[in-house]
């Protein structure tokens, strides 16, 4: 499923990086902990998190997650932007909870990790 | 090729800093993908250690064409029981840092799980140092 699929299904706003949004993903995960991202071994997913800081920015930098979905309208901070911009990385803000966007990327077929 | 950084305690928005380094100098270098992020990450959750606990610290960095050694080294309250710490779940962590999305007693062990070898040494209210190894190739010791 492609990212710009994923936007459309959770009714999000693509804040950077549009251009990237025809890549494909297999996989999500949903946290908030980043220490819990850290553990995972999977490239092509996307993060979905309420946590709206640079160290959900980071963390994802660091685990080469190409794609982070944030919920709640959380504010994304130009810094934020910034650097996701540096780094290639889409960022995705939707009015939705984690748990709706969890069941709708689920129920469109993208998998789990754990 | 040796390197080194310097990590303020507290300084959230630069944790990550010379993972990042690593990071760069590690693709250059040709690593295996998966070998140089299970690096990336040791690195990382021991900066953000340095961050939630610690005043200040330094990375040292030695990369030979064989493996590479990661020394965090720290001034802080350094930890008093270090088997109590490495325990996933077990955290000091302020509740500052949990909002950071960090505390919640993950990092030691993910630094472990994700290094081929691990040391620790610390003296209660002067430091900590963490000693990181990992080997490039994965059939090596």
């Amino acid at each position: 499923m492609t990212i710009k699929e994923i936007t459309r299904l959770i009714d999000g706003k693509v804040l950077c990086c549009e251009e990237k949004t025809s890549t494909n993903v297999e996989y999500a995960f949903a946290s908030d902990l980043m220490s819990d991202v850290l553990t995972i071994e999977k490239d092509n997913m996307v993060l979905i998190t309420g946590l709206a800081n640079l160290q959900a920015i980071r963390t994802s930098e660091m685990s080469d997650i190409g794609c982070i979905i944030f919920a709640r309208d959380k504010k994304i901070g130009e810094e934020m932007i910034d650097l996701a911009i540096e780094n290639k990385m889409i960022l995705v803000r939707s009015p939705y909870s984690i748990f709706h966007i969890s069941g709708e990327l689920y129920k469109a077929g993208v998998k789990s990790i754990y | 090729m040796q390197f080194r950084h310097k990590i303020a305690g507290g300084d959230f928005a630069k944790a990550g800093n010379a993972a990042i380094s690593v990071k760069k100098v590690l693709s250059q270098l040709n690593i295996n993908h998966t070998i140089a992020k299970k690096i990336v990450i040791a690195l990382y959750e021991g900066e953000v250690n340095v961050v939630a606990h610690a005043w200040s610290g330094i990375v040292d960095v030695e990369i030979d064409e064989n493996q590479i050694r990661i020394l965090i080294t720290d001034k802080g309250p350094g930890i008093e029981d270090i088997e109590q710490a490495m325990k996933e779940g077990y955290s000091t962590a302020s509740p500052q840092v949990r909002e950071m999305g960090f505390g919640a007693g993950l990092g030691l062990s993910n630094m472990r799980k994700n290094s081929d070898f691990m040391n620790i040494t610390s003296i209660p209210g002067e430091g900590t140092v963490v000693e990181l190894i990992n080997n490039f190739r994965p059939d090596a010791g």
